[in-house]
C-alpha cells in the first residue's frame, strides 16, 4: 500500500518536473493579443466601432467588452481575420453600421474658408493647412475616417470612393456555378 | 553541342503556327490617329512632355522615363498631338490609362537620331541612351531593358540567353523576326554581350521552327563572336524565362532572386533586334512584330506602330470573319480578352488572335476537383496546383502564401489538364491579387497607425508643455488671473478660437444656407439674382409653375 | 470574364477518367463471372443502382443537379468497387445498407466529389463486415468446387428474395484468407492447409485469376496515364516484402509473398482503391509512404488482426493519415532548395 502511494507520488512528481520544464522550454514568445488585433484592425481611427481609435477598440475587444463586429472600414475580411485570431464564429457587421466602399476625403477648395478645426479632427494629421489658409488633404495618408466632415462649418468637405485604376484593380473570385442546373 | 536539360512538367497544346507564319512580316498603311500608352512597360509609367497642340515628329520621346524602373516613349509619326488623355488600354481589366493622342500630319517626318557608339562610350552613357529609346522586353513582360542590361555591382554575367522559343500556340512574330531579321538579333545580341560582359551567348529556339533555326545558325555564322543556337523540343512553357534557362544551362533561378544572380541574363530575340536599331540605325522603340490570326481573313505578322488600334490591324489582315467572337491579346494560354478593339497596341502586345467558338470552344462545366494530381505532373513550377486551388478558393491566403503561390508563373499549364474544368489559374490570379492589396492596405494601416500615435504623442506633448508653462508662470508672478490678463498673445488666441468655435455652432445650427462664403463673384451674382426673384415671386401670388414668368399670370 | 488559358486538353474528363477506371475493371469481372458463376453481374448491377439511386437523392437533397454529377462516373466506379469487395450473391439489404454509408455518409455527408476524406467503397464494406461478419463470410466458391453452382434464376432469388432455393452451404464456402487465418491459427501445417482444393497455383483457385486480370487492367491504366506508378507498385512491393520477410522468419506459419499478392482484394486495392486521389496523398513522396505503409498494414492485419482481410482497414487507416503525410512531404519547389514544410 504505502509502496504504490509512494511509487505513485513519485511518478507524479518526475512528470510534474518534465512537464515544468518543458512549459519553460518550450515557450513561445508571443505578441500580446491586443497587437495583433491592432494589426488586424485598418487603423482608419474613425471611431465607428464606438471606441476613440482602433487600438482602444483593440483593448475592449482584448478584455471582452467589445464584439468583433463593430469595424465597418475593416469589413467581412477583417471580421474573419478577428475570429481566426480569437477563435471565434465570424458574424455580419454589427447593427447600425455599413459597409462602405473605400473613400478618401477632398476639401471644396472654393468653399474652404482655412479654419484649421479638420486640422484638428484629422486623426492621422492627413489634412495641411494654417489659418486662414486653403487646407488640402494628403489623398495617400487619408484613411477615410470621415472625423473631418462634421467640424467643417462650411461642409466643404466631401469623401469620394477611390475608383478602379490599374494600380489598385484586382482580379475578381473566379465564378464557377456547380449548383446551377445544368 | 551544349547537352539540353528538362523542366517538370509541360503540355503539347495544338500549335496552330502555320496559320500565320508563312506571309512575310507586312506593313500597316499610315493612319490618321495614333494613341499612344505612357505606361507600355513594367514599372513606373513614362511622365509625359508633350502638351495638346504640340507638333512632333517620327521618334520624339513623348514621354520621359519616371524613376529607376521605367522607359521612353516616342511619336510613331509626325503630327499633331491632340490630347493627353485616358483611353482603354489592352490590358486585362480594360480599364483606362494615360495617353498621347497623335493626328499623324502624313509626311512621317522623322525625328533625327544619331547612331551611337555603343562600343566606345561608358557603359552608363550606353544604358541613359537604351532607356531613352524606350527599350523594353518584347517576350511580353516589356520589362526596362536598361535595367536589365546594367551588369551592376557583378562586373560581369558570363551568360546571355536569347530567347526565340515562341512556345505558345498561334503566335509566330519571333518566328518571323527571326527568320527575316537573323542578322538584327545577332548585333542586338553583341550590344547586349557587349554590355553584360557576357562570354556564352545561348539562343534557345523551340525545334518546330526549322526555317528560323536555320536563318539564325546563319546569321550566327557571321556574328564574329561565339553564339550557340539551340533547338529545343516543342514543349509548353519552353519560352518561360525560368524555363529555358533551365533547359539550356540546367540552373533553376532560385526563388525570390533574379537569374542574374546565377550570373544568367535572359533577352527575347526580338528585344535584340529592337536595341540593335535603336543603338546602330537610330530608331527608337516606335513599332513591333505583331501577329495577327485566329479568325480573319489573311493571317499573318505585321510591323506595327505602337498606339494603333488593334481594330487597324486587325482590318488589316483582311477583317474578322462573320462569326468572331472577340479577341484575345496574346496567346490562349497566358492571354487576355480584349474589351475594347480601339486600345492600341502597345510594346507588349505580341498576338491578336480574333476568337471564334469552333476554333475556342466555350469551356465545359466545371466539376469539383478530385485531386488526381494532372496539375502537379504539369507543372513547370514544381507546385502542388490542386492544394493552392484548395485555399485559394477558400481565400485562405496564408496559406496559398505558404504553399508557394507566388512561385506560380501562371503558365495555364494546370488548367490546361483538369479534367474537372477547374479555372484554377483564376483563383491563383485573385488569390495573388488579393494579397498584394492586402500588403498595401497593412502597409497603409502602419502608416496610419504611426502618425496617429505620433498625433497623440504630440497632443501630449502640447498639452504638457502648456501646462508647463502655466506652472513657471504661475511661480513667477503671484496671481494666475493677471498672468493671463498680462498674457495678450494668449487671449487674442483665445477669441479667434472663440470666434471660429460660435461661427461653427452657427453653421451647424443652419442658420446660415451654407456654402456663401468667399465665393466666386460670378456665383455670388447667381445667388442675388436667385434671392431677388425669390423675394419677387414671394411679393406677389405664387404662380402655379414657379418657374414661369409672373407676367402671364393675369 | 474569365482569364486565360483559353484552351484545354480535349478528351480529359472526369468522367473519361472514370469511364478507364470502369473498363480496367471489365478484364476482373468477366474472370470473376467464369470461376465464379454469372452472380457477379447480378450484384454488379444491383449495387450500380442503388449506388445511383442514394446519389441521386442525395444530389436532389443538397440543391446539385443531377447530370453532371450522375454523369461523371464516380458513384458507379464506387459500386463496382463495392460490389467486387464483397461477397456476391448476398441479399439486397446487405448491399443498400453498405452503399447508403458508402455514398451517403462517406461521400455525401463529407461534400460530395472531391470531398470525402476516406473511401466510400471502403467505408462501405468495413461497415458491413463490422456489423454482419456472417454475411461478409459467406464467399461463393469456385464454380468447379460447389456443390451445386448457383445460375442467374438462383442469383436473382439469393439477392432479392433472400434465398431458399439452394442452401448456403451448396454455393459458399470459406475463403482462401478465411481457410489460412483460421487453420493456422488452429495449428494445421501449412502443406495439410494448402492441400484444400480452394487454393490454386499462386494463391485463391479462380481468385488468382482474377487478381491477374485486375494486374492486367491496373497496368493499362498505369500505361495510360490515369494514375502514376508510386501507389500501386510501391503498395504490391510492400505487400510482398512483408509476406516475404513474415514468411522468412517462420515458412511454417506464414503464407509466402506470392500468395499474399495474387489474393483479389490486394490486387484491386493495389490498382483501383488505394490509387483514390480523393481520399489518398498528393504528393509522390506522400504517395510512396501512402502506399508502403498500406501495403505494410494489409499484411500485418491479415496475419494478426481479427479480420481475414486487411485491405480495406489498411486503405481507411491511411486514408486518415493522408492530409498528414502531405503536410510533411511537399515536393521542392522550383526555385527552392530543399524540400520545405508550409507552416501549418
Amino acid at each position: 500500500m504505502l509502496t504504490a502511494i509512494l511509487v505513485l507520488a513519485g511518478i507524479g512528481l518526475v512528470l510534474g518536473a518534465v512537464l515544468g520544464w518543458a512549459a519553460d522550454y518550450y515557450k513561445v514568445e508571443e505578441d500580446p493579443v491586443v497587437e495583433k488585433i491592432d494589426a488586424i484592425l485598418p487603423q482608419t481611427q474613425c471611431g465607428q466601432c464606438g471606441y476613440p481609435g482602433c487600438r482602444p477598440y483593440a483593448e475592449a475587444i482584448a478584455k471582452g467588452e467589445a464584439d468583433i463586429n463593430r469595424c465597418p472600414p475593416g469589413g467581412e475580411d477583417g471580421i474573419q481575420r478577428l475570429a481566426e485570431l480569437l477563435g471565434v464564429e465570424a458574424k455580419p457587421l454589427g447593427e447600425g453600421l455599413e459597409p462602405k466602399l473605400k473613400s478618401v476625403a477632398v476639401i471644396d477648395e472654393s468653399t474652404c474658408i482655412g479654419c484649421t478645426l479638420c486640422i484638428q479632427a484629422c486623426p492621422v494629421d492627413a489634412i495641411v493647412g494654417a489659418s486662414k489658409q486653403l487646407h488640402t488633404i494628403v489623398a495617400d495618408q487619408c484613411t477615410g475616417c470621415e472625423l473631418c466632415l462634421a467640424p467643417c462649418p462650411v461642409d466643404c468637405i466631401a469623401m469620394e470612393v477611390i475608383p478602379a485604376r490599374l494600380d489598385n484593380w484586382k482580379w475578381r473570385y473566379p465564378v464557377i456555378r456547380l449548383k446551377q442546373a445544368a | 553541342m551544349r547537352k539540353l536539360h528538362t523542366f517538370n512538367g509541360g503540355i503539347h497544346p495544338p500549335e496552330h503556327k502555320a496559320e500565320s507564319n508563312a506571309a512575310p512580316i507586312a506593313s500597316l498603311p499610315l493612319l490618321p490617329r495614333y494613341v499612344v500608352p505612357l505606361s507600355q512597360h513594367m514599372g513606373h509609367p513614362a511622365a509625359a512632355c508633350v502638351q495638346p497642340g504640340d507638333r512632333v515628329l517620327r521618334g520624339q520621346v513623348i514621354g520621359l522615363p519616371e524613376g529607376r524602373i521605367s522607359t521612353a516613349v516616342h511619336a510613331p509619326t509626325s503630327g499633331i498631338v491632340s490630347a493627353v488623355e485616358m483611353r482603354t488600354l489592352a490590358h486585362p481589366s480594360g480599364l483606362p490609362g494615360l495617353c498621347v493622342v497623335i493626328e499623324s500630319d502624313g509626311d512621317d517626318q522623322a525625328c533625327p537620331t544619331p547612331p551611337l557608339d555603343w562600343h566606345g562610350l561608358p557603359q552608363a552613357d550606353v544604358l541613359e541612351a537604351v532607356r531613352h529609346l524606350g527599350i523594353a522586353g518584347l517576350g511580353g513582360a516589356v520589362f526596362p531593358s536598361a535595367v536589365k542590361l546594367d551588369k551592376g555591382k557583378a562586373g560581369h554575367i558570363p551568360t546571355l540567353i536569347l530567347n526565340g522559343s515562341e512556345c505558345e500556340p498561334w503566335i509566330t512574330c519571333d518566328d518571323r523576326l527571326m527568320r527575316e531579321r537573323a542578322d538584327e538579333v545577332i548585333q542586338g545580341a553583341a550590344i547586349m554581350r557587349h554590355l553584360l560582359g557576357a562570354e556564352t551567348v545561348l539562343v534557345g529556339i523551340e525545334d518546330n521552327k526549322p526555317e528560323a533555326l536555320a536563318a539564325m545558325t546563319a546569321a550566327a555564322r557571321g556574328a564574329g563572336f561565339p553564339v550557340e543556337i539551340l533547338a529545343v523540343p516543342t514543349l509548353y512553357p519552353s519560352g518561360g524565362a525560368k524555363q529555358l534557362t533551365q533547359l539550356l544551362t540546367g540552373l533553376q533561378t532560385p526563388t525570390g532572386l533574379l537569374s542574374t544572380d546565377i550570373g544568367i541574363q535572359v533577352f527575347n530575340v526580338g528585344t535584340a533586334a529592337s536595341l540593335y536599331r535603336a543603338l546602330v540605325l537610330g530608331q527608337p522603340l516606335i513599332s513591333r512584330v505583331v501577329t495577327i490570326t485566329g479568325h480573319v481573313a489573311r493571317p499573318g505578322n505585321f510591323e506595327v506602330r505602337l498606339g494603333t488600334p488593334i481594330q487597324a490591324l486587325i482590318e488589316a489582315a483582311g477583317g474578322a470573319l462573320p462569326g468572331a467572337s472577340g479577341q484575345i491579346v496574346g496567346g490562349p494560354l497566358m492571354g487576355f480578352e480584349l474589351e475594347d478593339e480601339q486600345s492600341p497596341v502597345a510594346k507588349s502586345v505580341n498576338c491578336i488572335i480574333v476568337k471564334h467558338p469552333a476554333l475556342f470552344p466555350p469551356a465545359p462545366p466545371t466539376l469539383p476537383c478530385i485531386r488526381c494530381g494532372q496539375c502537379a505532373l504539369a507543372c513547370p513550377a514544381e507546385l502542388q496546383p490542386f492544394e493552392l486551388y484548395w485555399y485559394a478558393k477558400a481565400k485562405a491566403f496564408d496559406k496559398t502564401e505558404r504553399y508557394n503561390l507566388f512561385d506560380c508563373i501562371e503558365c495555364g499549364c494546370c488548367s490546361y489538364v483538369c479534367p474537372s474544368h477547374i479555372p484554377l489559374v483564376d483563383f491563383y490570379r485573385f488569390a495573388k491579387s488579393e494579397i498584394r492589396a492586402r500588403d498595401k492596405d497593412s502597409q497603409a494601416a502602419q502608416i496610419a497607425r504611426e502618425r496617429h500615435e505620433f498625433r497623440q504623442f504630440r497632443l501630449e506633448r502640447e498639452k504638457r508643455e502648456k501646462a508647463e508653462k502655466l506652472a513657471q508662470k504661475a511661480a513667477g508672478k503671484p496671481a494666475s488671473g493677471a498672468a493671463a490678463a498680462d498674457d495678450p498673445e494668449a487671449a487674442r488666441k483665445k477669441a479667434i478660437l472663440q470666434a471660429a468655435m460660435e461661427r461653427a455652432a452657427k453653421a451647424k445650427e443652419g442658420v446660415q444656407p451654407q456654402n456663401t462664403d468667399n465665393l466666386a463673384p460670378a456665383v455670388e451674382q447667381e445667388i442675388q439674382a436667385i434671392e431677388a426673384r425669390r423675394q419677387g415671386t414671394d411679393a406677389s401670388t405664387p404662380p402655379p409653375e414657379g418657374d414661369k414668368s409672373p407676367v402671364s399670370t393675369p | 470574364m474569365n482569364g486565360s488559358p483559353y484552351v484545354i486538353a480535349s478528351r480529359n474528363s472526369v468522367r473519361l477518367t472514370m469511364l478507364k477506371v470502369l473498363a480496367a475493371l471489365v478484364p476482373g469481372i468477366i474472370a470473376h463471372a467464369w470461376f465464379f458463376g454469372p452472380g457477379i453481374w447480378v450484384s454488379l448491377i444491383v449495387c450500380t443502382l442503388l449506388a445511383i439511386l442514394f446519389e441521386s437523392l442525395a444530389l436532389v437533397m443538397r440543391g446539385y443537379p443531377l447530370r453532371p454529377f450522375l454523369t461523371d462516373g464516380s458513384v458507379i466506379v464506387t459500386a463496382w468497387l463495392f460490389a467486387l469487395s464483397v461477397p456476391t450473391l448476398a441479399p439486397i439489404w446487405l448491399y443498400a445498407t453498405g452503399l447508403l454509408f458508402a455514398v451517403i455518409v462517406a461521400k455525401h455527408l463529407y461534400g460530395g466529389l472531391g470531398q470525402n476524406p476516406f473511401n466510400p467503397a471502403m467505408i462501405g464494406y468495413a461497415v458491413l463486415i463490422v456489423s454482419f461478419p456472417m454475411y461478409m463470410t459467406q464467399w461463393p466458391a469456385p464454380i468447379h468446387l460447389a456443390v451445386h453452382a448457383p445460375g442467374l434464376a438462383d442469383a436473382f432469388d439469393l439477392v432479392f428474395a433472400g434465398g431458399g432455393l439452394i442452401s448456403v452451404d451448396a454455393y459458399t464456402m470459406a475463403s482462401p484468407l478465411d481457410t489460412v487465418k483460421t487453420l493456422l491459427r488452429a495449428g494445421v501445417p501449412k502443406e495439410e492447409i494448402l492441400a484444400n482444393p480452394v487454393f490454386g497455383r499462386l494463391s485463391g483457385s479462380g481468385l488468382e485469376w482474377i487478381a491477374g486480370m485486375y494486374l492486367l487492367g491496373g497496368l493499362l491504366l498505369l500505361a495510360n496515364r490515369v494514375m502514376t506508378w508510386h501507389v500501386p507498385i510501391v503498395f504490391l512491393l510492400a505487400v510482398a516484402a512483408t509476406a516475404a520477410g513474415l514468411h522468412a522468419l517462420d515458412p511454417s506459419r506464414h503464407m509466402g509473398a506470392v500468395f499474399h499478392l495474387f489474393t483479389a482484394s490486394v490486387m484491386l486495392g493495389a490498382f483501383f482503391i488505394a490509387t483514390d486521389p480523393v481520399s489518398g496523398c498528393g504528393t509522390p513522396l506522400g504517395k510512396v509512404i501512402f502506399a508502403a505503409v498500406a501495403g505494410f498494414l494489409t499484411v500485418i492485419i491479415r496475419t494478426y488482426g481479427g479480420y481475414p482481410d486487411g485491405v480495406a482497414f489498411a486503405i481507411l487507416l491511411m486514408n486518415v493519415a493522408a492530409p498528414f503525410i502531405d503536410l510533411y512531404t511537399q515536393p521542392r519547389v522550383f526555385g527552392h532548395r530543399r524540400h520545405e514544410k508550409p507552416k501549418i
